[in-house]
């Protein structure tokens, strides 16, 4: 009982032929991550290795409460956490559930190369389609929220899916069901932004000047946003700050492609896999120090 | 809970101190949450660390482990020396008004009556002076310095907020913003509550912490109110059942008190037991008490329980003294026990001073383990390197282990902190040939029976006496089990004859005798049938009852506990047909005190319940008073006390009627501030402290860190390490320090570190943060090292030490529950 | 955010060939979009109680199959039951991830004996282990069960067995724990406790 199927989506990664656009009445969703409710139970984690079946290793204590460590093949959310004194000597535990955001203009989607692995639905959600996935990791270039992780097992790019299977029946994601705080809402996107303003203007008034909706424009939007108590310093809990999609796939979508279209030749076409597969995967570190 | 979860929505400030509730309790914790969103509570959370229930609050204030009392005392200061009591509600519903005897004394450390050799109070000092009628003498202008308000305004005035912050290490200014926060609900239309758990109790003056802020509450006058109340998050699913089933041995079922050595026969332990009206008019239900004791004995022993033979008194063991685990250890470390039956419980890694625990299974001559998983306790016989360092061939106890069933392999019910019983239906059946833990018993009984029948033994009466009356002996139905629990008639029970009435003159007209041939009085239950409640168990052995708080929650309308109503009718989170409350159903303790004197609401907005000018029912709850006692009676709404009033002056505590503040029996500073010149009263001068005990104690000097331990959200004491879920959220064994301490011992972030108290040593990595601040105690730094508990040698997260390896093993003076949450290590790397 | 040589490069070269792979005539058409099946659509739930914490949250536990004859039933998931007025519906990480307890690796399934001395676990069958037990019981009662003191003269009947202690699980139900402390009081012990305590 697959219930989302291809007239529900509404984009396709590295497609030229038209997708469907006939289901116009669909409701966006979007899930609402209100840190200032968030005690970083880990509850979200543990619902979404449960529902989606996976199980990371155990791995060991580094010394801080995050685990594990950072997002994996096999863990789509976990929680970050970030002490801080936005005001000095007023310590804040700033709690952040990591995972895919699910973005209107999704970069992961615009950078990927191979047809069809990565698919935006009717609804908001940005699926990945592993049939079609060839680790490239041109997904993990192109996430602005570095999101997408490759298997070192199968090759393949995994994350967040919404609980897509949940939401095509009407359920909520798993992490919002078992969310024990209410953190985590889950809505048509008009609702959760409804809220999400609604609930900025109660931490105002508890006293967070700077408090916020987050829904970056850059990406076309959000359909995972976060009640942020700083929005004005996302960058306190490892997030961007006017998040876009990278120039190199604007440029490679613009100007790029046409030319190497043009000039592409079959042989190259093996050399490319392979770079393509090991290159970004190693590459990481040396991204990191451009940044 | 003196109310419930869903009540904590209800209120306008919510103090979670002695606990961590949004980690221990998330799902519990999301009323909290609720109340501060929709109502614009205040959340303050007082903790050694910043935990994440901190991190959700309004308001954070740091405190040295092992000195609440001194906090709270200061805080009942602040309330007397400012006015901010709720008076009116203080009149009523306490013993504030009543006079202590003239010979209660309290000077430097002790109150009146102290043995210093035995360790212990004479308490015939402490108390009301009780007059001629009987009935305690008041003083309802609060003024004469004997009454008990005066006496609390002399002994709490000494905590000043100076003195608090020096005990306690709150920067002063903290405390006094908390104190005004306090008592702000002071206010009619104002209610708080507390949210408290192991973080209060495991002390060796936890009772008196809890104590202490029940004092607060009534000051406040929030106890029995929507929002308000002394909410205690308790630990497993059915903590609160097993409580009430009283697995522990100085009571019986229902919390009736257990028999000893001094209650010769019957008549004796009942005229002890049983209540008297302590003022006119109290309720002084505990007068009940043969009633529930005599159907109690009826469902164990049936037709054997006879008038004749005082309903099988004698049958029921006397107690000769303690037998709570941290005695029973002693004992079988002495050894003076030979067998152990350890069911669902892994004491190795859950009782203090791992050591002795060790030592004293090793003496034992057969040990039974009945559990779902593998425990630590099942196997201290062998040897886990530096985790356990055992040498299995010197061991010579024999270990049983049963596999038993887990909750989904079963049916039945649990009772929740807030005292909802439930009922569970089954999933699957259990794994292997692992059984219920009723079919275990069952089973064993039977064997036991069948051997005493066959070759007797001694005392074998008993044995063959004990009712069974189950389908199948070796499989009894968690359906049977709950409706003996619950009760029934076993005989027809005639309602009683009606009151006279009174005339005009106040004098009773006599009831007329009924006509001949008039159809006799219906019984209220018919023989064998389920009794609706514990109002008509009898004391003449026509009914039975296993718990008599449980009574009526499967009543002849069926199993009230499996009840899934979740209406909510007044919107204030009751619930009413939603399982069984007990006791009689009831949501909120001491509910009649959400009314004022005259039956009216303190706050019309949180309406409860009200008299209508008949009745008190028709409220949002079962009320907690007989229905149809006027307000002008002045019967107190606390009516399992003698004075029908709760009591701000306890003589039933074993250290003193006043909570007084000592410090921990391992203590960082090594002096009490509130009696700098007693070295007998730095710590709990009435707590018991076994030989070998005390000088296993650590010094200041060698360990000079405050310690605590913990558990964590990710995991539930030692079961999750099992669970692959929970060891990747949280894989290993950690401890954790401040930033300031980290680069005084050269310790970064992930390090390897040993800690080491006077019993033992545990290693583990190192989180450094800045969620744990070194305090400034009486001009002395004292910094913390936290501990969480989860782990062992057993598990499919990272095998750890067992944190209790390192605690002391002492107790509360009361409750004797060990004193894991304040004791004294050293750190260094590993 | 600067975009270097060498992320241009990438940029180009991956692009490159998933978009020209289009361009040079493979089709997306194979590709699916359609969602994972949702895994509960058939199985059986049961309503049931998380047992840690004292919140006792509501759970439904979904089960393998529809309880036919021919079917050895085990648990596919579990999730908070959102009738429930506690929980509604919410589970923190110890009730989401209960699953893995029940199913743990660490479940013991058969009755096991280690001997005096012995580094070993042996299986025994749970008469043996039932009949070896009830005989330790029998002979410690026996031998030690006081039935009466004597006080300023007077015998006083006691009997109580304290030479045999008995903790009884928090973790079990109200109708296991009400039998085990019935058991354990018909048997005259005193020496009883439970987690309550601590």
């Amino acid at each position: 009982m697959a219930s989302l199927q291809s007239q529900d989506v509404v984009a396709r990664s590295a497609t030229t032929t038209a997708t469907p656009q006939a289901r116009s009445a669909v409701p966006q969703v979007a899930k609402l991550i209100d840190e200032s409710k968030c005690i970083g139970c880990k509850a979200c984690q543990v619902a979404c290795m449960n529902w989606n079946d996976l199980r990371d290793d155990v791995g060991n204590n580094v010394g801080v409460y995050d685990n594990p460590a950072d997002l994996t093949a096999n863990s789509w959310t976990v929680m970050k956490f970030y002490e801080v004194e936005p005001k000095q000597g007023n310590l804040e535990w700033l709690i952040r559930k990591d995972g895919c955001m699910h973005c209107e203009d999704p970069g992961c989607l615009k950078a990927c190369p191979s047809p069809g692995a990565i698919v935006k639905r009717a609804n908001g959600i940005v699926d990945f389609m592993s049939e079609n996935c060839i680790g490239c990791g041109y997904c993990v270039k192109g996430c602005p929220f570095d999101v997408p992780r490759i298997s070192a097992k199968d090759n393949k790019a995994y994350k967040c899916t919404l609980c897509s299977d949940r939401v095509a029946v009407g359920l909520e994601p798993a992490c919002v069901k078992t969310c024990p705080t209410g953190a985590i809402g889950f809505g048509t996107k008009d609702d959760m932004v409804a809220y999400g303003e609604k609930r900025v203007g109660e931490l105002k008034e508890r006293g967070f000047q700077n408090a916020g909706l987050y829904n970056p424009q850059g990406v076309g939007g959000t359909h995972v946003m976060y009640v942020m108590k700083h929005a004005d310093q996302p960058e306190l809990e490892g997030l961007p700050k006017d998040p876009t999609i990278s120039p190199m796939v604007s440029v490679w979508k613009g100007i790029a492609k046409p030319l190497a279209v043009a000039g592409m030749i079959g042989a190259v076409v093996a050399g490319f896999f392979h770079y393509m597969k090991v290159g970004p995967v190693e590459e990481k570190n040396d991204e990191k120090e451009n940044a | 809970m003196t109310n419930s979860w869903t009540d904590i929505k209800n209120t306008d400030l919510v103090l979670v101190m002695g606990g961590n509730a949004a980690e221990a309790h998330p799902c519990g914790f999301k009323w909290v949450v609720e109340a501060q969103q929709q109502r614009k509570a205040k959340l303050i959370v007082v903790d050694p660390r910043f935990t994440r229930s901190a991190a959700v609050a309004d308001v954070y204030a740091p405190i040295r482990v092992g000195t609440d009392i001194a906090f709270l005392s200061g805080v009942i200061n602040h309330l007397l020396s400012t006015g901010k009591v709720h008076l009116d509600y203080v009149k009523m519903n306490t013993d504030a008004t009543f006079l202590t005897k003239p010979d209660f004394k309290f000077d430097n450390g002790f109150f009146s009556g102290y043995n210093v050799d035995k360790r212990s109070y004479d308490k015939s000092t402490w108390g009301y002076q009780v007059g001629e009628d009987g009935f305690v003498k008041v003083d309802d202008s609060l003024q004469d310095p004997l009454c008990v308000f005066q006496q609390m305004k002399k002994h709490y005035a000494r905590y000043t907020p100076e003195l608090v912050s020096q005990i306690t290490g709150t920067p002063k200014d903290q405390f006094v913003k908390i104190c005004e926060m306090l008592a702000a609900t002071s206010a009619r239309d104002k209610v708080m509550t507390i949210c408290y758990a192991l973080g209060w109790t495991q002390h060796s003056v936890g009772s008196q912490n809890i104590r202490t802020m029940a004092m607060i509450q009534l000051l406040l006058g929030n106890m029995g109110r929507p929002g308000g109340g002394i909410n205690a998050l308790r630990g497993h699913a059915n903590v609160q059942g097993i409580t009430d089933m009283c697995a522990y041995s100085e009571v019986m079922s229902g919390y009736l008190s257990a028999p000893t050595d001094a209650d010769v026969d019957r008549e004796t332990f009942l005229k002890v037991r049983t209540g008297k009206p302590l003022r006119p008019n109290q309720m002084a239900f505990t007068q009940n008490f043969p009633k529930w004791h005599t159907s109690l004995m009826k469902a164990y022993y049936g037709n054997a329980a006879t008038k004749e033979n005082d309903f099988a008194y004698d049958w029921f063991p006397k107690r000769d003294g303690a037998y709570d685990i941290l005695a029973i250890f002693e004992r079988m470390h002495q050894g003076k026990v030979n067998g152990f039956v350890v069911q669902g419980f892994n004491p190795l890694a859950a009782v203090p001073n791992k050591k002795k625990l060790s030592a004293a299974l090793a003496k034992l001559k057969y040990l039974v383990i009945m559990d779902p998983l593998e425990t630590e306790t099942s196997e201290f016989w062998k040897n886990y390197g530096a985790l356990n360092d055992v040498d299995a061939s010197k061991i010579q106890t024999e270990v049983f282990r049963f596999p038993t069933a887990c909750f989904a392999e079963d049916s039945g019910t649990f009772t929740n902190s807030s005292r909802v019983i439930s009922w569970k239906e089954k999933a699957v059946d259990p794994p292997g040939e692992a059984k219920t833990d009723v079919e275990i018993m069952a089973r064993l009984f039977q064997k036991l029976r069948g051997m005493y029948a066959k070759d007797g033994g001694t005392l074998p009466e008993p044995v063959a006496a004990l009712t069974w009356p189950y389908i199948n002996a070796n499989l009894p139905q968690n359906s049977e089990l709950l409706r003996e629990i619950s009760g029934k008639a076993l005989a027809d029970l005639m309602p009683p004859p009606p009151a006279p009435k009174l005339d005009a003159k106040g004098k009773p007209i006599p009831v007329p005798t009924p006509a001949p041939g008039a159809a006799p009085p219906a019984p209220l239950v018919k023989a064998g049938e389920q009794v609706p409640g514990f109002a008509v168990l009898r004391d003449d052995g026509t009914t039975a009852c296993g718990n008599w708080i449980y009574a009526g929650c499967w009543s002849q309308a069926g199993n009230l506990t499996a009840r899934r109503d979740n209406s909510d009718p007044t919107g204030l989170g009751v619930f009413p047909n939603w399982g069984f409350s007990w006791p009689a159903n009831r949501r909120i303790l001491y509910n009649r005190a959400s009314a004022d004197k005259d039956g009216k609401p303190w706050d019309p907005s949180r309406k409860y319940l009200a008299w209508n000018g008949s009745s008190w029912a028709g409220g949002a709850d079962i009320p907690d008073m007989r229905p149809d006692a006027a307000p002008e009676q002045g019967v107190g709404a606390f009516i399992m006390n003698p004075e029908g009033v709760a009591r701000l002056h306890a003589i039933g505590m074993n250290e003193g009627p006043f909570p007084e503040h000592y410090e921990p029996f391992e203590t960082p500073v090594g002096v009490n501030l509130m009696c700098p010149n007693n070295p007998k009263a730095v710590s709990n001068p009435a707590a018991r402290v076994y030989k070998g005990d005390m000088e296993a104690f650590g010094k200041a000097a060698e360990f000079p860190y405050a310690a605590t331990t913990y558990r964590l959200t990710e995991h539930f004491h030692y079961w999750t390490k099992h669970a692959r879920s929970n060891a990747i959220t949280q894989p290993q064994a950690f401890v954790e320090i401040g930033e300031e301490l980290a680069r005084e011992k050269g310790i970064k972030m992930g390090d390897r570190v040993k800690v080491r108290s006077n019993r033992g040593e545990v290693v583990a990595a190192c989180v450094v943060t800045k969620r744990m601040k070194a305090l400034d105690v009486n001009g002395k730094k004292v910094h913390h090292v936290g501990i969480p508990i989860h782990w062992g040698f057993k598990g499919v997260a990272q095998n750890g030490y067992v944190a209790n390896a390192l605690t002391p093993y002492v107790g509360d003076a009361n409750s004797q529950t060990p004193e894991f949450k304040a004791f004294l290590v050293n750190i260094e790397k590993a | 955010m600067q975009m270097n040589r060498r992320d241009f490069l990438r940029a180009s070269g991956a692009g490159l060939v998933g978009s020209s792979l289009v361009a040079l005539g493979f089709s997306p058409t194979a590709a699916h979009a359609e969602t994972r099946n949702f895994k509960l659509a058939r199985t059986t739930e049961a309503r049931s109680i998380c047992p840690y914490c004292s919140v006792s949250c509501g759970v439904v536990i979904y089960t393998l199959g529809d309880k036919a004859k021919n079917v050895k039933s085990s648990i596919v998931h579990i999730e908070g039951d959102p009738d429930h007025p506690v929980n509604r519906g919410t589970l923190c990480p110890k009730g989401a991830g209960v699953m893995d307890m029940i199913q743990s690796p660490n479940r013991v399934k058969r009755p096991q004996v280690r001997e005096p001395g012995s580094n070993e676990w042996k299986t025994i069958s749970w008469d043996d282990a039932l009949n070896r037990v009830a005989k330790h019981m029998k002979a410690d009662r026996d031998a030690n069960l006081i039935k009466t003191i004597e006080k300023d003269g007077k015998s006083i009947t006691v009997n109580r067995w304290n030479t045999s202690a008995f903790l009884i699980s928090s973790a079990s139900s109200n109708e296991a724990g009400y039998l085990s402390v019935k058991v354990a009081r018909g048997l005259g012990m005193v020496a009883l406790d439970t987690q309550a305590r601590i």
